[in-house]
């Protein structure tokens, strides 16, 4: 006799031998039995319910993104699985490695607009790396593996598993399936040696060269090499968004963020730069401004996992297609040990005068009102958690302040969208990153915009104890689109301003403490609360809301063309 | 840039919504397929997409490698119409009294067609060639009152003398045995 199961059991058995332990999700009629399945395995698979789907999927991928495993999402069919849209594309677009599991109607009621039946796989394949539905429970392990396979190789991302609810409730054997191997598919490409002596060589005779470091360094765990590589060849590098804590803040390389909000060393000198090195990143026109005028005197190097992203946006003059942490690896011997004193202190010359002139009145603020402004606040929040806790962002003037005034220590430090900018993202990805790093702080800055697009998932932390410190930047005003419009529309500030709730009752409502921060003076104590409170915390913090972030290469212009403020563009002397 | 119109042949495994998935990456540049042309090609599960389009060189190259990234799909390769041989196929229905009225020789003859049917009502023919050898006889067959029309898309194979898919699939047969021998050890 054969010792047939559901397909339900046979997906959450899959799950578990794919090692999964923690998965988010929110049950629903097509999706039931596998909920009914996970009953019984309650001591192995610890489900977290999310008071949204969207919620669900960001909390995945706050957990995907700090630990490198694949983040689980399970979803019922209709609107359930549209309500992960969201955070598919946002996964897609910054290479986070989730596996969806959506329920779907049963095969038989497919493409007859059942009740909550929707075309997943359509809907999904553009946002997707891969999309499958299974109409059969013995297909399910087999489908499971190749989808954990295809999500977390290669260059990661989303995959979504679409299973109608007669593979769920039909009965099959399980055998535990692997998968390491598909034909059409090459995760690992093999690294070419001549284009990596080719790299040495021009690196070696570089003069003035730059390292590009994105999120790809830390997504293949690079940044020991990278760092070495920096070292010995004495090269400064400036970081992607998502690429910031591939390199320690306070080391002497590393010379800060690049583009749009970036810092203005390695926005100036990408342009004078006679050799970049670029590793996993794609050159998205925030790190670039105007491709025509980037990067005009360097030969550049492309490392990238993914060969799409070759000549993109950007020509490089040479392509290194494969994975950052072997092509790092495989360099280090070709490349000679240099020091490049003057090139590197080029950068520091403009490091000072951006201290000087941006940092010091946004850190050194004295509004008359006691008011804030969003880099003192998360500088001193920065330094109470002793520059190594994990930044969560969530989009907007908090997100770009946030990674300009943060630092950090450890790598796989920083969770934000990157590529999508999901407003609404922050509050749940930093539940997400908690729940994989409980041994770490989590610091969430989020605005009263994103903070209410996704709220209700004050509902985990209080339901879970998610010990997530979150730091409203509170300026009762959508504050990024605020700038722009001061900037660029006029000071006609359109469907920006915000009546806003009173926060703090309502992280009281979920059992959450919280301080108000109404003046400048209660800041530093208030921090010191928030730090030292064994919970979580949302500290409501009273922002000003003419602050700006600058500096700013405003749209159109090329990465060196530059605003300090609102009126006065860099000079460099 | 110059625009021209592009070959591309893509190679996928034999799964469901593969054409979707290809199609959109041209519909997210508002990209018009010209020709499309799908069947099984000689390699077994292996299904060959032929598709044209007028764009420009950068285009169609990112559209390729954009293409060859999705899991599914095995290869895909860019030509110009220099470096393929390639055919559609046409078919033409001519009442029959128009036809007899006509020079049927010449029309056979001259334009290398094919006669497949003649029936009292009509007449059909059929041609394969060029796009612009396809539309001249449709044009000669127009005053005879035609009545139905259709062509294929284009069908190519590279003029190369190099298999660049055996070549792959060669090259992850190799992939596949070391990944087996390293699992087995």
């Amino acid at each position: 006799m054969s010792d047939k199961i559901s397909g339900s059991e046979i997906l959450i058995r899959s799950l578990i031998d794919q090692g999964v332990d923690q998965v988010f999700g929110y049950p629903g009629g097509s999706i039931m039995p596998v909920y009914n399945a996970l009953y019984d395995y309650t001591d192995r698979i610890r489900h977290y319910l999310a008071r949204h789907e969207q919620g669900a999927i960001h909390a995945a991928e706050g957990f995907a993104r700090v630990s490198g495993k694949t983040g689980v999402v399970i979803a019922t069919s209709g609107p359930g699985a549209m309500n992960l849209l969201t955070g598919l594309n946002d996964a897609l677009m910054d290479s986070t490695p989730i596996v969806a599991v959506t329920g779907q109607v049963g095969s038989a009621f497919l493409g007859k607009d059942a009740f909550q039946e929707s075309d997943v796989i359509s809907t999904v394949l553009p946002i997707t790396k891969w999309a499958i539905q299974v109409r059969r429970a013995e297909d399910i392990s087999a489908a499971v593996a190749r989808a954990f396979y295809i999500a977390n190789s290669g260059r990661p991302g989303p995959v979504v598993i679409d299973l109608s609810k007669d593979a769920q409730t039909g009965m099959a054997e399980y055998h535990v399936e692997r998968c390491n191997f598909i034909r059409s598919y090459d995760p690992d490409p093999e690294i070419s040696a001549e284009a990596l002596a080719e790299a040495a060589e021009i690196l070696n005779s570089a003069k003035s060269p730059m390292i590009l470091s994105g999120h790809g360094v830390a997504i293949s765990g690079a940044e020991p090499q990278l760092q070495e590589l920096a070292e010995k060849a004495d090269i400064p590098v400036g970081c992607t968004m998502l690429g910031l804590s591939t390199l320690p803040t306070d080391h002497r390389l590393n010379v800060g963020m690049l583009g749009m909000h970036g810092n203005l060393g390695p926005n100036i000198n990408t342009n004078k730069a006679d050799v970049i090195l670029a590793v996993g990143m794609r050159f998205d026109d925030r790190v670039t401004g105007d491709v025509k005028k980037y990067a005009p005197n360097a030969r550049i190097i492309h490392i990238d996992i993914d060969s799409s992203e070759f000549d993109k946006t950007v020509k490089s003059g040479l392509h290194i297609h494969g994975d950052a942490r072997k092509a790092l690896s495989a360099l280090l011997p070709l490349i000679g040990e240099c020091k490049r004193t003057e090139w590197v202190e080029s950068f520091d010359r403009h490091h000072r005068v951006e201290l000087e002139r941006v940092n010091d009145r946004e850190i050194n603020a004295s509004t008359p009102d006691g008011k804030m402004l969003m880099g003192e606040v998360i500088s001193k929040v920065s330094k109470a958690f002793g520059d190594d806790a994990i930044l969560v962002t969530d989009v907007g003037q908090n997100q770009m302040f946030s990674v300009k005034y943060f630092a950090f220590k450890s790598p796989r430090s920083v969770v934000s969208s990157g590529g999508l900018g999901t407003m609404g993202f922050g509050l749940p990805a930093a539940i997400g990153a908690k729940i994989a790093k409980p041994e770490r702080d989590v610091v969430l800055f989020v605005g009263d915009g994103g903070l209410q697009m996704t709220e209700q998932e004050l509902g985990m932390i209080m339901e879970y104890n998610v010990k997530v410190k979150i730091v409203l930047l509170n300026n009762n005003f959508l504050g990024n689109v605020r700038q722009w419009q001061h900037l660029f529309f006029n000071s006609r500030y359109s469907a920006t301003p915000m009546l806003n709730p009173d926060f703090k009752m309502i992280a009281s409502a979920y059992g959450i403490a919280a301080r108000d921060v109404a003046h400048r003076d209660e800041l530093d104590d208030a921090i010191r609360e928030m730090h030292d409170t064994d919970g979580a915390f949302l500290l409501n913090v009273n922002i000003d809301e003419t602050d700006m972030v600058f500096p700013m290469t405003p749209g159109g212009c090329g990465v060196d063309e530059i605003l300090l403020n609102e009126h006065e563009w860099y000079k460099p002397v | 840039m110059e625009e021209k119109l592009y070959t591309i042949s893509v190679f996928t495994e034999n799964n469901v919504g593969l054409l979707h998935q290809i199609s959109m990456i041209f519909s997210r540049r508002c990209l018009n397929i010209e020709s499309l042309a799908v069947c099984a090609c000689s390699i077994d599960g292996v299904h060959k997409f032929t598709i044209t389009c007028r764009s420009n060189r950068a285009m169609m190259e990112h559209v390729v490698k954009q293409i060859e990234k999705r899991v599914d799909v095995l290869k895909a390769f860019l030509n110009t119409d220099d470096e393929i041989v390639f055919q559609e196929v046409a078919l033409y229905k001519v009442p029959t009294e128009g036809v007899l009225h006509s020079d049927i020789e010449e029309i056979v003859r001259v334009n290398g067609a094919r006669v497949l049917e003649i029936q009292p009502e009509y007449t059909i023919f059929e041609k394969t060639g060029h796009t612009d050898e396809v539309t001249q006889l449709l044009e000669k067959l127009k005053p005879l009152g035609l009545r139905q029309f259709v062509r294929s898309g284009r069908v190519a194979v590279t003029k190369a003398t190099m298999e660049l898919l055996d070549e792959y699939l060669e090259r992850q047969r190799k992939r596949k045995d070391r990944l087996d021998a390293c699992s087995e050890s």
